[in-house]
């Protein structure tokens, strides 16, 4: 084993530090129990009971949730295709323009994609709200998800495929019982990652929603624009813990399952 | 072993030699481009049912794209392929009586042994009790019968080849073929596997294709090899007719060592002739079947355990030669001489080494006298 | 026929969600100038068939653009938006190298956790990795009380409201696009090609200059695009921590379009953003294909 050089140790040590005392700090205040949120004044925990007590932002939260999971969902089912074509369609007419609108909308900027969304709203007369927040949020995180299931099918064999075909599985069949259940954790997290970018959207959202579709982000958008609220800092710090536990409960089941199946390997033998 | 088609070809399994046999399968003037690429070039073969046929040759001659066609993951651009009479061009892979095994094994790593094993017969809409009944027939004919649970990452490699070829095998196909399938074996289990193989094939009676590009494994498996180079076939023969009698330079040198000793061709009678190769060198008394024209150039193929050394010019053979020997290959069950002759020529000749290598007799810079019977070697025009 | 099921599917999708709303954006950007509410004329009407066409395309002109440049409050945005994706796509490249460099030289068995600590922040909220610097960054903020305790300053720094802070704020939240692309190239890089550089005479920083930047290349584009682009149209960032004269086109954007409601305007604003961004997205996605197509 290589032990890890003095320069390479702090440049990581000052990098981590970068990227997480800022939401350390941020969870941190969010249990001061002063006003101001600079200057700690002591334990507690009641801006945390006075955000649950808030209706207008668990109202948010619920449209928020409903609108990632529709979208997700839908963008899952769509990126796949999308991917699945891309890497085994072999050539068809239109590829490059479609490659092309598949994968523009992970650099986009938000607000064209916003602008052009709602444009496109209005002049097919359609309503805003939560119906349009989805369309919009399909549409881009339908790229991410196309771009997650791409690189797995990339490295998969494709002998696997045909060996079902062989076997007298129909395209379709193979698709279903050998492809999909190879992918599924590319799938499953391209679906994370749907879900977690509407969670997180706040420029196509104000664009695209309507009085009655308040997602959370602009919500939490309109709050912290004049400056820092305590309140903002608990809900910060909720959203914050949700997505840790999350993110390390998959790297610990993933790097358990990686570890058994090494041990698993060795012991069968060449 | 005894009784293996091989072995007993000579005597009754030839049924490439009846004209009356029909073929299970018959390639016509089949050509497949890819792009300007032709990987198979206007090709006609026939292969006979419960034949083991290998198709043999270097990295890209040809041969996996023969065996795709087969089975079916490419169509042929010109030409026909028919299974048992009926063209089967048209027919998809998954309706196709013909069952792959794979180089990379392909199986499934989602799946358990036996349901790899059951895939192909689910698809057949066969009743529960049937598949059970067959899974279990495969494992035990491939000895699996305790990996049944296991997943494929949970098996040796030797394993996993034999859950691919049940697998290839539970549906009773017509034709199985197999691409490369003891490539990723080391040696020592790759020669058991092919007796293996051997065994398996003539239990169930399917006729096997086999792609490789081990010679010696085509040797050992085949009834008969098809030794292709870019996209054509140059020979097809039983493994003992192409060691023995090469129709070209090309499957001569491919298969097993040989020398090639390029000369002029003199007639000397209805089977038999001269070659004048060196300068100085007495020529080579050969004898042919084909009619060659005098002064024609020709190849001397003649290979290196055809040839004998000795420190005493031998008596009894109808060629002899004088030379010194410039290296020894020492491979355990023989040593390889590598002989200059007086004009030039490098010439080997391998010697068993049936006595312990102290006693060797001939070492380095040793003059020696090499010999061959007339009809050791083939007179090559191509 | 279900290949092309397939292929439909998502393709329509995309045509009628990603490919019209922008010919939409395109001609409304060519109408005139009219508050809020459309229809905005010319309005097109193919009832009267080639004529209806011609009339319509006859009442398009470029004068929303013709006011853009005589307002130079555009042509600044313009000029400042390219200038701070420019710097801070370099800042993260500069802050983000020695990080991915360190993860990719770190023991095995590290990188993992390393990874997931990259790849964390990646799925937190955008929006309150922002905020939280306003509380850092502010007159009473952390930093100043920091520095003040420390005795490194005497007055409190103004940093909040200026550019500063949205080049940090840019930075902090496009580091792990800009590392994760890197991590990826420089982790493929085999250790043996730098032992033969410094094995025919390299030192250890020309080896890294000749082997390592080099065979990363890759990463350093994709991850620059990754941060360059999007904050090209950045808006969350410089309406946070910008002040009032941080000028960046995404921010004047969406002003035209919600506080001003000028509709067209902000269109035209939008096409040409996206014209200045075309080339890029182009050669963004070009690399993407490469990499995907070196990896079959």
């Amino acid at each position: 084993m290589r032990r890890i050089s003095w320069f390479n140790a702090t440049s990581l040590t000052l990098g981590f530090a970068f990227l997480y005392l800022p939401m350390i700090v941020l969870i941190v205040y969010s249990f001061n129990s002063n006003k101001l949120v600079t200057v700690w004044a002591g334990f507690s925990t009641k801006w945390y009971g006075e955000l649950f007590h808030n209706e207008a932002f668990l109202d948010a939260a619920w449209v928020t949730l409903r609108v990632a999971v529709v979208s997700s969902t839908l963008a899952t089912v769509l990126g796949t295709a999308a991917a699945y074509v891309l890497v085994r369609g072999g050539r068809f007419f239109g590829r490059t323009l479609f490659s092309g609108m598949l994968y523009a909308p992970l650099v986009m900027p938000d607000v064209i994609l916003g602008l052009s969304l709602l444009l496109l709203f209005i002049s097919v007369g359609l309503d805003r709200g939560m119906l349009t927040i989805i369309l919009a949020h399909t549409t881009f995180s339908m790229a991410y998800v196309a771009v997650v299931v791409t690189s797995r099918l990339v490295a998969f064999d494709r002998s696997l495929e045909e060996a079902a075909l062989d076997l007298g599985c129909t395209r379709w069949d193979a698709f279903k019982s050998v492809t999909l259940p190879i992918i599924a954790p590319a799938v499953i997290s391209g679906w994370l990652l749907g879900f977690t970018l509407s969670l997180d959207d706040l420029v196509i959202a104000s664009f695209t929603s309507g009085p009655s579709s308040t997602t959370l982000p602009i919500k939490i958008f309109s709050a912290v624009r004049l400056g820092v609220s305590p309140e903002i800092n608990a809900l910060s710090a909720i959203l914050i813990a949700i997505v840790t536990v999350g993110v390390i409960t998959t790297s610990l089941v993933s790097k358990r399952a990686i570890t058994k199946r090494q041990r698993e390997e060795n012991r069968a033998g060449p | 072993m005894a009784d293996h088609p091989r072995t007993s070809s000579q005597t009754e399994f030839a049924p490439w030699t009846d004209p009356q046999a029909k073929p299970l399968i018959e390639f016509r003037g089949v050509t497949k481009r890819f792009g300007d690429f032709t990987a198979i070039d206007d090709l006609t073969l026939d292969i006979f049912e419960r034949e083991f046929f290998a198709l043999l040759g270097p990295s890209g001659c040809g041969k996996t794209t023969l065996m795709r066609m087969l089975a079916g993951f490419e169509n042929p651009t010109e030409g026909e392929i028919r299974l048992s009479g009926q063209s089967i061009v048209e027919v998809p892979p998954n309706l196709r009586p013909v069952n792959m095994m794979f180089q990379s094994y392909a199986l499934f790593p989602h799946l358990s042994v036996w349901d790899n094993i059951a895939f192909g017969l689910k698809r057949d809409r066969k009743s529960r009790d049937e598949i059970a009944a067959r899974v279990e027939e495969m494992l035990r004919l491939t000895r699996l019968d305790q990996f049944a649970r296991r997943k494929p990452h949970q098996i040796s490699g030797g394993q996993r080849q034999r859950v691919a070829l049940a697998r290839s095998l539970a549906k009773a196909p017509k034709l199985l073929l197999l691409d490369e399938p003891l490539g990723a074996l080391d040696r020592k289990l790759r020669e058991d596997t092919q007796f293996e193989l051997m065994d398996i094939q003539e239990k169930t009676g399917t006729t096997f294709v086999i792609v490789t590009h081990d010679q010696e494994e085509a040797m050992t498996v085949a009834s008969r090899i098809a030794v292709m180079d870019h996209g054509k076939v140059k020979q097809v023969d039983t493994p003992a007719r192409v060691y023995e009698v090469p129709n070209s330079v090309y499957v001569a040198d491919f298969i097993g060592d040989v020398n090639l000793i390029e000369g002029r061709f003199t007639p000397t009678g209805p089977d038999r002739g001269e070659i004048t190769y060196g300068a100085g060198e007495p020529p080579i008394l050969a004898e042919t079947t084909e009619q060659i024209a005098e002064g024609q150039t020709v190849t001397y193929a003649i290979r290196p355990e055809k040839i004998r050394v000795s420190a005493e010019r031998p008596e009894d053979r109808s060629n002899v030669a004088f030379g010194k020997i410039i290296d020894i290959g020492y491979l355990g069950n023989v040593s390889t001489y590598h002989v200059e002759l007086a004009g030039g020529q490098m010439v080997k000749a391998a010697m068993t080494n049936a006595t312990r290598v102290e006693r060797r007799d001939f070492t380095w810079d040793d003059e020696v006298w090499l010999s061959w019977r007339a009809s050791a070697g083939v007179v090559l025009t191509q | 026929m279900r290949r092309a099921a397939l292929i439909a599917l998502p393709y329509m999708w995309l045509l009628a969600l990603f490919f019209v709303p922008f010919l939409i954006v395109a001609k409304i950007s060519l109408s005139d100038i009219a508050l809020a509410i459309p229809p905005y004329t010319p309005t097109l009407d193919l009832s009267r068939g080639w004529a209806g066409l011609r009339d319509w395309a006859a009442g398009l002109d470029f004068e929303n653009f013709v006011f853009l440049t005589t307002d130079d409050l555009y042509w600044k945005a313009y000029l400042s938006s390219l200038k701070i994706a420019l710097l801070s796509t370099f800042l993260t490249l500069v802050v983000g190298y020695p990080i991915a460099y360190g993860m990719s030289r770190a023991p095995t068995e590290w990188r993992p956790t390393l990874l997931m600590l990259v790849i964390l922040p990646f799925w937190t909220s955008f929006l309150i990795r922002v905020y939280s610097w306003k509380a850092i960054l502010a007159q009473e903020g952390f930093l100043n009380q920091l520095l003040l305790g420390l005795g490194i300053i005497s007055e409190p720094l103004t940093i909040l409201n200026t550019n500063t802070a949205v080049y940090i704020g840019i930075v902090y939240t496009y580091l792990p696009f800009m590392v994760l692309p890197l991590y990826a190239a420089l982790e493929k890089l085999d250790d043996s090609l730098l032992e033969a550089a410094e094995d025919l005479g390299c030192s250890r920083m020309k080896a890294f200059w000749l082997i390592t930047v080099p065979l990363s290349k890759q990463g350093i584009i994709a991850g620059s695009f990754l941060v360059f682009i999007p904050v090209m149209g950045e808006f969350v960032i410089p309406s946070l921590l910008g002040g009032s004269r941080t000028l960046m086109i995404g921010k004047v954007l969406w002003e035209e379009f919600f506080s001003n409601r000028d509709w067209p305007v902000a269109s035209a604003v939008a096409i040409i953003l996206l014209a200045i961004l075309i080339i890029p997205i182009v050669l963004f996605i070009k690399n993407e294909e490469k990499q995907w197509e070196s990896d079959i």
